[in-house]
């Protein structure tokens, strides 16, 4: 059965990782994800798991132990945030394209220039087209059902890839807030003992990361581009599993209240929950808005996004990173990619806020949806903006 | 994931290919046959050899081989034409020539 309890998102995902017990946890900290390992050592020092925790003397060796640990067969786990996923780039793409399906808490925040401990998705955003799986979470309650999800999606089969579980920093992971958690035997069932496919220990012991000249390497870089592809598939599979045993549901994203929306709005992770209180005063209003939040980010579902927004008239894009590409930021372009040829006139405007942890108000979120509608009105609007941003 | 194939030909398609390049065997470096890499290839005068060893005993590649104390021929599928067997033979009995 499960229970009622008040946790941070910190406390959640620690206490996800107690319940699934892990055979190595390494781990570096940096705020705002510190209290992850910080909790999950103190269990380790109670004996309440028999995971074995490396503390290490950086980002680039805990993603480094992480490797070995999850070569070598085990069920591993870290966290991190900003710099610190930053320091661990190199690693990220060892351990995505080695297929090591090391589970990684990204407690989103800021990177630095200029330094700042608060909440945006610049770190994760950065990383992601490293190979990883990245699930995204609005609440403590998502942080820790997608950490349990994050198991089973990553050490599938036909995936065997490493996983972000990403959520916001300090709104998410320091904010105590009400959720349900499982009972333990009730994860230790869902998520049974890892069966690697290949490991450095055992009776058929291999060798892993190679050099891999030109006759192979894109071979190696298309099947990982597979698995990432069936990755899709596998979140679903895993998500109707754990609504049974939960009675909570998840897919590729979350649509509220897009049924006849005309005005929609796609986003990622804590503002997610400002924007549906003003979907909900909008449509008390009678005005026809909806909300999209991705879940799924990598892989990128694409297809069903398309599917999602068919109807909408205009669609606002919000980008809590600035990509620096000159143009749009990481969402916005892969929603337009996504819409590209699909699109049926489509208004795509893009809207970059809540930078290092600006606020994010009810009005800053209700003045886009009004943007939203004086575009449809006039076919007059701009594609590429900034929210909340002084002028 | 399927049993991925056991040996990586230059004909392996990503379907059939160990995942991130798993290696599932060992000892398997002689069938990398490096003496294709070479342009410079040794010739033994086997009328001047003394069958010293001192070649054998610097060839970095295993590619000398002996047979009861001997000296007994090249093993040009892993040869890589370095020459450090030519420049160290005090008797002329190993040429350096271009690899034709």
């Amino acid at each position: 059965m499960a229970k009622r309890v008040s946790l941070s998102g910190n406390e959640a995902v620690a206490y996800a990782m107690r319940q699934i017990n892990p055979d190595v946890v390494a781990a570096f900290p940096i705020t705002p994800s510190t209290e992850v390992p910080q909790y999950f050592s103190q269990f380790v020092a109670n004996g309440q798991v028999t995971s074995e925790f490396v503390a290490v003397e950086s980002e680039h060796s805990a993603m480094s132990a992480c490797i070995g640990a999850s070569a070598a067969g085990g069920r591993v786990m870290t966290a991190t945030s900003s710099c610190g996923l930053a320091l661990m780039w190199e690693m990220l793409y060892i351990a995505a394209s080695s297929r090591l399906p090391v589970v990684l808490a990204v407690v989103n925040r800021a990177l630095s220039g200029p330094i700042n401990i608060h909440n945006d998705h610049s770190d994760s955003m950065g990383a992601r087209d490293s190979g990883w799986i990245q699930i995204y979470g609005e609440n403590a309650q998502e942080a820790y059902d997608n950490f349990i999800q994050a198991i089973r999606i990553g050490e599938h089969p036909d995936v065997q890839l490493p996983v972000m579980v990403c959520y916001d920093g300090f709104i998410t992971s320091h904010a105590v807030e009400n959720l349900e958690m499982c009972e333990d035997a009730e994860v230790k069932a869902f998520v049974g003992e890892r069966v690697a496919p290949y490991s450095l220990l055992g009776e058929n012991p291999v060798a892993m990361g190679p050099l891999d000249l030109p006759p192979h390497y894109f071979e190696h870089k298309r099947q990982q581009a597979e698995a990432m592809r069936n990755a899709k598939k596998v979140i679903l599979e895993v998500a109707a599993e754990f609504e049974k045993l939960t009675g909570r549901k998840y897919g590729l994203f979350e649509e509220y209240k897009m049924e006849d929306a005309e005005a929609a709005m796609v986003i990622i992770n804590s503002t997610a929950g400002t924007a549906k209180k003003v979907v909900d005063k909008m449509r008390a209003e009678g005005k026809k808005v909806g909300l999209i939040k991705i879940r799924s980010f990598r892989p990128f579902p694409a297809e069903e996004l398309v599917a999602a927004l068919k109807n909408v008239k205009a669609v606002a894009v919000m980008d809590k990173v600035d990509g620096f590409t000159g143009v749009a930021a990481p969402l916005h372009n892969e929603v337009r990619s996504a819409l590209y040829g699909a699109a049926e006139g489509k208004i795509v405007p893009g809207y970059i806020y809540g930078l290092g942890g600006r606020d994010v108000t009810v009005n800053d979120i209700e003045s886009v949806y009004n943007d939203l509608f004086k575009a449809i009105e006039t076919g007059k609007y701009e594609v590429y903006n900034y929210l909340g941003v002084r002028e | 994931m399927k049993e991925k194939m056991m040996k990586i030909t230059p004909n392996v398609s990503w379907k059939d290919i160990t995942p991130g390049g798993v290696i599932t065997k060992s000892g398997n470096a002689e069938e990398f046959k490096t003496g294709d890499w070479r342009s410079m290839k040794p010739v033994w005068h086997e009328d001047k050899c003394k069958h010293c060893m001192l070649c054998w005993v610097v060839c970095p590649d295993n590619s000398i081989i002996p047979e009861d104390g001997k000296i007994k021929g090249f093993d040009f599928d892993h040869c890589k034409g370095c020459g450090v067997c030519t420049k160290q033979c005090k008797f002329g009995a190993l040429d350096f020539v271009v690899e034709e």
